[in-house]
């Protein structure tokens, strides 16, 4: 009974695993499936760091227990690029510089693609209360926020 | 570490009798967005988890009877994104939009917003003014009572630890109506209310306000209803001389405690200020909504 048997999608793949009730997805992806991609910040839901998406729905996945991914398709930053070939944001994170130490990286950049696909032309003042919830101590938050604003422009075809 | 049964009951009844039979402490996970930090950190070490989110009268918004029955496990991304509520109960909404982060209200729940019972949730004033009727399934079977009733003080709530709040019955409003919820934060995002107030109100075809509820958060143990701030608009056109009473009454209802947030003094001030404004952006959707 302890250890609980979950079977789920995650980036599009079947993945099963055993947890315990109190493990976090976070720490399913970290610790079981070796997906390190997903960071872990503050661990309470405050800094966005371990952002992942369950079933299109963007959430903190050390606010969620693996057991609760029974089922669920999960998308994580390994699955943001195509073969060898970076997501736009991806790439444009790279352009724009948007990125230092990198720890809040994945998660703003899984945050930003769900805010473009509900909305491909989003202002400037969208996309800081979009992306309100992931914290980034290096950057300011400018560089990020033109990245995205830029990756935007380039989904369109602009 | 300790052995913590996870349940994921597909019935209200199945969920209760879980609760019920439950040998150690039992908890009802929603979004867990508050739950897991607090196993997280210790505070509670549940010997069951009962999770309520395959239950489907807890997970969806349906028309009944002119108004609406909100599931209380439906989580704050779908009740704002549901546009005919957000049109139909515009400060209910406000007060749901402001409940975290995105990713925060992608989990959190309205029913975990109401039975976590902080003083400052923000879903709760707005509900309380809404006239909003929570129905709460136990052993017994099925009680209603106002939201008003529910929580009793920081974390605490006149539940019973075998009794699930299922769903929220947000009423028919007549025509001329308008609600809203406004608090007072530091930062616009990712803050807690230092004092937040919903206002709900309904005018006739002549302008005069003829229902009004009006609650606060952050100024007392838990969310507060305030009549006599409601009262004062009665009758009244909602013009300045009445909003100056509603402040008054407003600050008048305040118990609130100085923290690192504000002072008790500063928290009685801006409550008057902060329902006054809710006020009137609940007089212009009233005009607004036929």
């Amino acid at each position: 009974m302890a250890r609980h048997h979950v079977t789920a999608t995650v980036n599009g793949d079947p993945v099963e695993f055993l947890c315990e009730t109190q493990q976090t997805l976070l720490e399913v992806l970290r610790d079981e499936l070796r997906l390190t991609g997903t960071k872990e910040g503050c661990g309470t839901g405050d800094c966005g760091a371990c952002t992942v998406t369950v079933d299109g729905r963007l959430v903190c996945s050390c606010l969620v227990l693996g057991v609760e991914a029974r089922g669920k398709s999960i998308q994580t930053i390994e699955g943001m690029q195509t073969g060898k070939e970076l997501h736009p944001l991806q790439r444009k994170f790279l352009e724009h510089a948007a990125l230092q130490c990198g720890i809040c990286t994945p998660g703003i950049l899984i945050a930003a693609r769900s805010l473009l696909e509900r909305n491909p032309d989003p202002t400037e003042e969208e996309v800081r209360y979009w992306l309100a919830g992931n914290l980034c101590r290096c950057t300011g938050y400018h560089k990020v926020v033109e990245a995205v604003l830029d990756a935007a422009r380039e989904l369109r075809g602009g | 570490m300790s052995e913590m049964r996870y349940e994921a009951p597909e019935t209200l009844a199945a969920a209760v009798a879980l609760l019920s039979g439950a040998k150690g402490r039992a908890r009802v996970l929603a979004g867990g967005t508050d739950l897991l930090i607090q196993m997280r950190a210790g505070r509670i070490e549940p010997e069951l988890l009962v999770d309520i989110k395959g239950i489907p009268e807890m997970t969806s918004i349906v028309a009944e009877n002119g108004g609406y029955r909100v599931g209380a496990a439906v989580t704050c991304m779908e009740l704002v994104e549901h546009s005919a509520f957000a049109q139909a109960w515009p400060g209910v909404t406000d007060g749901v939009k402001l409940i975290g982060s995105i990713q925060v209200k992608g989990r959190a729940t309205v029913g975990g917003n109401l039975c976590n019972a902080s003083p400052a949730a923000d879903s709760v004033p707005a509900m309380m003014a809404a006239g909003a009727v929570v129905r709460i399934v136990g052993p017994d079977g099925t009680r209603e009572a106002p939201v008003e009733d529910i929580p009793t003080g920081p974390g605490k709530t006149s539940l019973a630890r075998n009794e699930i709040v299922a769903s929220f019955l947000l009423p028919p409003r007549p025509r001329h109506s308008g609600d809203a919820y406004l608090r007072f934060t530091p930062r616009t995002e990712m803050d807690i209310a230092v004092v937040g107030a919903g206002v709900n109100l309904s005018l006739d075809d002549r302008g005069i306000c003829t229902r009004a509820r009006i609650a606060l958060c952050a100024v007392a143990e838990r969310a507060v209803l305030v009549p006599d701030a409601a009262a004062v608009l009665i009758g009244t056109p909602v013009d300045g001389a009445a909003l100056d009473r509603l402040a008054a009454a407003a600050s008048a209802a305040c118990r609130p405690i100085d923290d690192k947030r504000g002072t008790k003094a500063f928290r009685i001030q801006v409550a008057g200020v902060i329902a006054r404004r809710a006020a009137e952006i609940a007089l212009h959707r009233a005009r607004r909504l036929s």
